[in-house]
């Protein structure tokens, strides 16, 4: 390994390594008090004490969140390759499908809850709501960007739309896909958490709520960093994904 | 004898009401030509290949491809364009394999007959140059190679009629001679009718039959002109006083059309 691909593997580690020293510091040295700003260090602290519970909700989210993103992948795909394929279909529902992604999600969950009732269903319901839209927009775009000449070539071999779509339009549109997962994936961590604290028993985002009624707020920070956490986990997972799925889209040696 | 493909009074225009883009063509092309468009940009060359191949409808006017009107795309035709148009995530023999995978009776029997396909395809790499790429991806070979591939691509399902839209415009001098000559060649070969579109009359000169040069737009044809010149013909004929003095007669049919 050489010096730079070095940095390179580092530079994540130290820039947050960095951060929290930076803000541990400012604590310290501007006398903040604990019930405004945690220190880092307390933080930890209060994660570690917490540790079987935390555990609990955090994972009662991590499943809710990725039952939501699942519904978001089959239906984001499923709609976003209707949409692409037929033009029709795409004026009838794209004003639709605007207008229902600039509801605010915090306005849907009520409703969610009238006819679920409080818990799980409604969380990954709004995972699933707030996460579906980057999948279908990217998707579409894929399908939508096949270059005309290619079109051409094969319209005069006799190729029917289905084939183009098979041939051309869906794997060209795998790369815009598995891009859209990853900001799919933290919007539905956004939604589930934001049910959770407005409506459940259960899960981070109640586990913070109830830290703010009893004013212990090294936990809710605590319920901050282990949202963080998943959420680069999960992340990566979907980058993982997609480098191997479609590396031949990633060649670029742009940013090396 | 039938030409095998005929053009008659033929006018036509993108949308409804928009202007011509081609007016009142007259072309018959026999089987096993080679004929080349030449013009200056946006002449109607393009909306040419078009209608030929029945990816467009003439507003009036008829045009037959092998003894059928055209109603619907033609099936048979294997088409290149400037940019090679491979697929990223194919490799260069899957690429090339593409069109038998559309064209029937080719599709149906394309799960059995895999390795034969596959040898066709090694074939024609060969032919062109490119033996021992094809396991590569396209984005791994250089411009003049993935012409060469577009090339077999359009070559595969041995089509009747070879379409080319300006296919070396992208290339340097000398690759695209080298490519002229294997162009040359797989017509000899195959005996497959090509319609050549370009704007490089020495292009047109050296490879073709016979070249129809069109004015500005609407396109029309103004001239239409027989190349003698022997067969096979050889790079160096194109230094030659004879062929020189036929790509001046052509220049200055494209000069009167640009005025």
């Amino acid at each position: 390994m050489n010096r730079q691909s070095l940095f390179l593997r580092i530079s994540p580690i130290a820039s947050l390594i960095i951060v929290l020293a930076l803000w541990e510091l400012t604590v310290i040295v501007f006398n903040i008090p604990g019930y405004l700003l945690p220190k880092p260090s307390t933080i930890f602290a209060a994660i570690v004490e917490y540790w079987p519970a935390i555990l609990r909700e955090s994972t009662y989210t991590l499943v809710t969140t990725m039952v939501g993103f699942g519904l978001a992948v089959v239906f984001g795909l499923a709609l976003g390759l209707l949409v692409g394929y037929s033009a029709t279909i795409y004026a009838g529902l794209y004003p639709l499908m605007v207008a229902f992604n600039a509801i605010p999600k915090v306005a849907v969950v009520p409703i969610l809850v009238l006819w679920f009732g409080i818990g799980a269903v409604p969380a990954a319901l709004t995972a699933f709501l707030i996460s579906f839209f980057p999948i279908v927009v990217n998707v579409a775009t894929g399908l939508a960007t096949i270059e005309s000449e290619l079109e051409d070539v094969l319209k005069a071999l006799g190729a029917s739309k289905l084939d183009i779509m098979r041939k051309v339009g869906i794997p060209r549109a795998l790369p815009y896909f598995f891009g859209s997962l990853k900001i799919a994936i933290t919007l539905a961590f956004v939604g589930s958490v934001l049910s959770e604290s407005v409506a459940s028993n259960h899960g981070i985002g109640k586990f913070m709520m109830m830290a703010q009624a009893q004013f212990q707020v090294p936990l809710i920070f605590a319920g901050l960093f282990v949202l963080g956490f998943m959420g680069i986990a999960m992340y990566l997972v979907m980058a993982w994904i997609e480098k191997r799925m479609t590396g031949w889209a990633h060649r670029s040696g742009f940013s090396n | 004898m039938q030409p095998f493909i005929e053009f008659d009074g033929v006018d036509h225009g993108y949308g409804a009401e928009g202007p011509l883009a081609v007016q009142d063509l007259h072309v018959s092309i026999g089987e096993g030509e080679f004929a080349a468009v030449v013009g200056p940009s946006g002449c109607g060359k393009s909306t040419f290949m078009k209608l030929t191949t029945g990816l467009q409808f003439p507003r009036a006017g008829t045009i037959t491809v092998a003894g059928e009107r055209v109603t619907k795309p033609v099936r048979m035709a294997g088409m290149a364009f400037q940019a090679p148009n491979l697929l990223p995530w194919r490799t260069t023999i899957e690429n090339i394999l593409l069109p038998l995978e559309i064209v029937p009776p080719h599709r149906q029997q394309f799960r059995a007959k895999k390795k034969e396909y596959r040898e066709r395809a090694e074939a024609l790499l060969e032919r062109v140059g490119l033996k021992g790429a094809g396991d590569k991806h396209p984005w791994e070979l250089s411009g003049g190679m993935q012409m060469r591939a577009a090339l077999c691509r359009a070559l595969i399902h041995q089509p009747k009629l070879l379409m080319l839209d300006e296919p070396f415009g992208a290339l340097d001098a000398f690759t695209r001679e080298e490519l002229w000559c294997v162009i040359r060649d797989l017509h000899a070969e195959t005996g497959v009718t090509v319609i050549l579109v370009t704007h490089d009359l020495r292009e047109a000169v050296f490879l073709a039959d016979r070249v129809f040069a069109m004015s500005a737009r609407p396109g029309r044809i103004l001239a239409e002109r027989r190349i003698e010149l022997e067969r096979p013909r050889d790079l160096e004929l194109t230094y030659t006083a004879e062929f020189q003095s036929l790509v001046h007669e052509l220049r200055e049919h494209i000069v009167t059309a640009r005025k």
